[in-house]
């Protein structure tokens, strides 16, 4: 199985980064008195951790279904972006395409986006290997901070920066891939100036919405610096 | 709502947004060729997307107080040096993490 050691082996951050904050998450929950069994189905089905970390506070003091529906749509909402780049990679992979969609985290995007596959290698095998083992870390995570929670005594606060590292390496990996410089100074640009204006709650959404809008007015010198133009 | 079906519909809403908007591009445009402009954008999108989501986690970083966002901006120069100098993702994001959770107990 050598889809699955490539998988396991570009996946490592990710496995860090999700057991800790999946613990931290399954702890909250077993303190606001919830079954081992709820929290391990919530991450299952939902499989996005800002969200459910929202969900236990707004969960205890007994919230309308319609404003954690608000909720969710609004901490989730630049999940619509991810899938552009990957719409024709995934529609290939038969049965296996409703699970790469529905699985598409920030974590799982980044991997993703940024790994290179080896020769020889089945990529479609080895992408799905990836997102499933994300979602198994995830759901792993939280059912240990579930059952055991109170076991971990010892002090992991700042773990979550992993995640922050992760999408750093991320990105320079990718200014070394990409020959335009325009979409990083774009986005740079775009979340400085809505995080000046709007503050950090709010300032996401447009950030996104306005890096399409810049990144479609600049498709000219992106293509050509890109040199794909004519593909 | 009693107590047992409460939390079960909340995690079922929660899903089924979350599920909505992750299949939303591919509900879009279900089996049709995809027009040029969202291929073009498939490939400019994500290095944007990144850098936007690197910005977003450290969206929390009070530059009016003590420790001013040093561990962080530290943490994330060591992160970049070690990517650019050694190019192993693992001893970068290794280095980085455990610097970060260094200087936040020390500053």
């Amino acid at each position: 199985m050598k889809e699955l050691r490539f998988a396991v082996k570009n996946t490592i951050p990710i496995f860090f980064t999700y057991l800790f904050i999946g613990i931290a998450f399954g702890i909250l929950m077993s303190d606001a008195g919830y079954s081992v069994l709820l929290t391990t189905a919530s991450s299952f089905f939902i499989f996005a951790g800002s969200m459910q970390l929202v969900m236990v506070p707004m969960m205890t003091s007994g919230a309308s279904l319609l404003s954690l529906a608000v909720m969710a749509f609004f901490v989730n909402a630049r999940h619509i972006f991810y899938g552009i780049g990957f719409i024709d990679k995934f529609r290939k992979m038969g049965w296996r395409y409703p699970y790469m969609i529905l699985t598409l985290t920030d974590e799982t995007y980044s991997v993703l986006c940024s790994v290179k596959y080896d020769e020889g290698l089945d990529e479609d095998k080895a992408a799905f290997l990836i997102a499933m083992l994300d979602h198994f870390y995830w759901v792993f995570g939280c059912f240990i901070g579930a059952c055991a929670g109170r076991f971990f005594q010892f002090d992991m606060r700042g773990i979550e920066f992993s995640a922050t590292a992760f999408f750093l390496v991320v990105v320079v990996n990718q200014w070394r891939q990409y020959r335009t410089r325009l979409p990083f100074l774009t986005a740079a640009v775009c979340a400085l100036g809505f995080y000046l204006l709007l503050g950090k709650e709010y300032f996401l959404i447009p950030t996104l919405v306005s890096c399409v809008a810049a990144l479609l007015f600049l498709r000219k010198p992106v293509e050509q610096q890109e040199g794909t133009a004519d593909e | 709502m009693n107590n047992t079906m409460y939390p079960i519909a909340v995690i079922g809403v929660i899903a089924v947004v979350t599920w909505v908007l992750r299949a939303f591009p591919f509900l879009l445009f279900g089996n049709r060729p995809l027009p040029k402009v969202i291929r073009y954008l498939g490939k400019a999108l994500p290095p944007a997307i990144m850098t936007v989501l690197v910005i977003y986690c450290l969206r929390d970083i009070s530059f009016g107080q003590s420790p001013f966002g040093i561990p962080e901006l530290a943490a994330c120069a060591l992160v970049v040096i070690l990517q650019v100098v050694r190019k192993n993702m693992y001893l970068s994001i290794i280095a980085g993490t455990v610097c970060y959770m260094i200087l936040i107990r020390v500053m």
